[in-house]
């Protein structure tokens, strides 16, 4: 398992061919209190940078884009009772949907933790 | 950047953790780090306290102020008794609003608060038309409001004086010494205190009001979600130059003498929506599922066909799910008429709603 983070914020845990994906702890501090979450459908398929979901917060809208080319496997549906999740535990159980990657190889455009850290200051 | 201003209590919101923003030229807190939910909700429940010195505070003297300010104000200032405050509005002579105010007669003279970002519009607006008063706007005054069911206990524990006012009440009165004036109202739909202090006493006075048990700082992200929930229009989005009065159901603000008499700018449009009703209104409208409408989102019928458009919308915390209010065609006006929102393409069912969203908790 590795996980990679894209300059949108995102975590994509990388196990095999598939992969769990969610909001960084840094994105959902700068969200702010999230209030909705509008996630696409099991079965779906996009592009890498693609928009795959919504997230609401008190203050403003942000879209959720694809890190790399997939299909969404399952969606983490406590999302939409809960959404605050995401402010409590956006890397942990606030995960946003279970993904199967079509092309690994879009992976080494990500950056690992440290990386990560360093873009985000 | 251009030259952005700071309030008397910048340093004190840096301390506390506040995240900066631009808003109007103003360098101010959108949120402390109990975040905007929490800060709402801390001022529903308990105190909680906006610096909105970004306001333009204003001093009115001379001879007949009230009865002058009726010539630029569909509002009776005319009979505005010492001590008494009220909200109002400049209209324009198409009977839009230019900017939305707190009057408040101070006995000698008259006080006057204006939205920060048409501050200068409505200077040189009043210096233009009142004719023999003296337009002093005042930038050596923070102004901080405290707003919330313990706000009586936040600001009477230093000021006994404030426990007697009534809502739309104002007074001048010592804070540790220091002379300010006290006027309870606000924008929340609490009960609370809009207090103006000199700005060099501004810091100490609002540390002893945070030093209250149930008093929290917050920001502008809370204002705002507050205020939604209150059914108070926001300038701008609510209402503009294009909107009027009766069309954003404020009819309640101009009174009964005026509605009658006119003599206002615009009196001929807004007489004429109170007779006949205006075609569009300013409505509450309450989404269906948890996705929040923002501004801009287009308002459908049932049928399909466009009637309106959201001005305001977002996240109620009181309410636990997406408030909105906008504009719709009379014929959709009706509380209880289910409508489309279009929210990012897909139409999500709505109702309209009577505003407020949550009751209004006024000391009168």
């Amino acid at each position: 398992m590795a996980t990679y983070y894209s300059e949108e914020h995102e975590w994509i845990d990388v196990d095999g061919d598939t992969a769990t994906l969610g909001i960084t702890k840094h994105a959902a501090e700068q969200l702010g209190d999230v209030v909705f979450v509008e996630q696409q459908e099991v079965g779906d398929e996009f592009e890498k940078d693609g928009e795959i979901g919504v997230i609401e917060s008190v203050k403003a809208a942000s879209e959720l884009y694809a890190p790399v080319d997939g299909e969404i496997i399952e969606v983490n549906e406590t999302l939409a009772d809960n959404p605050g999740a995401l402010n409590e535990d956006p890397e942990g159980n606030a995960w946003i949907y279970k993904i199967k990657i079509a092309d690994a190889s879009q992976l080494e455009d990500l950056m690992d933790e440290s990386g990560y850290k360093a873009f985000i200051g | 950047m251009t030259d952005v201003k700071r309030t008397p209590l910048y340093d004190l919101h840096v301390e506390l953790g506040g995240k900066m923003v631009d808003f109007a030229g103003w360098e101010m807190p959108v949120q402390y780090p109990m975040g905007i939910m929490g800060e709402h909700k801390q001022c529903r429940e308990k105190a909680a306290l906006f610096d909105v010195s970004h306001m333009g505070q204003v001093i009115l003297s001379g001879e007949d102020v009230g009865e002058k300010l009726e010539a630029l104000c569909p509002q009776a200032y005319a009979t505005l008794k010492d001590g008494k405050a009220r909200y109002g509005f400049f209209t324009n002579a198409e009977g839009g609003i230019m900017d939305d105010l707190i009057v408040s007669n101070a006995g000698d003279h008259f006080f006057v608060v204006v939205n920060a970002a048409l501050r200068h519009q409505d200077i040189p607006h009043m210096q233009a038309n009142l004719d023999g008063v003296e337009v002093i706007e005042i930038f050596d005054r923070a102004l901080v409001a405290v707003q919330g069911p313990s706000a009586e206990d936040v600001v009477g524990s230093l000021c006994p004086a404030a426990r007697d006012l009534k809502f739309m009440e104002t007074t001048v009165a010592e804070i540790n010494g220091v002379e300010c004036r006290i006027s309870r109202l606000g924008y929340t739909g609490e009960d609370g205190y809009e207090i103006s202090i000199p700005e060099d006493k501004a810091t100490d006075i609002t540390r002893a009001f945070l030093a209250h048990e149930d008093c929290e700082p917050a920001g502008l992200g809370a204002r705002d979600s507050l205020r939604l929930e209150a059914g108070l229009c926001l300038y701008g989005n609510d209402i503009d130059q294009t909107t009027s009065p009766i069309e954003a159901s404020l009819g309640w603000a101009i009174q009964k003498r005026r509605k009658e008499e006119g003599g206002f700018p615009g009196a001929d449009r807004i007489q004429r929506e109170l007779a006949e009703g205006p075609a569009r209104k300013l409505v509450g409208i309450k989404p269906e599922g948890r996705a929040p409408a923002r501004q801009g989102v287009e308002i459908q019928s049932a049928e399909g066909t466009t009637i309106g458009q959201i001005t305001s919308g977002g996240f109620g915390p009181t309410v636990g799910g997406p408030v909105a209010m906008g504009y719709v065609a009379t014929g959709h006006a009706q509380p209880g008429e289910t409508v489309n929102l279009i929210i990012r393409g897909k139409p999500q069912p709505a109702q309209i709603v009577a505003l407020p969203f949550v009751t209004q908790n006024y000391k009168r």
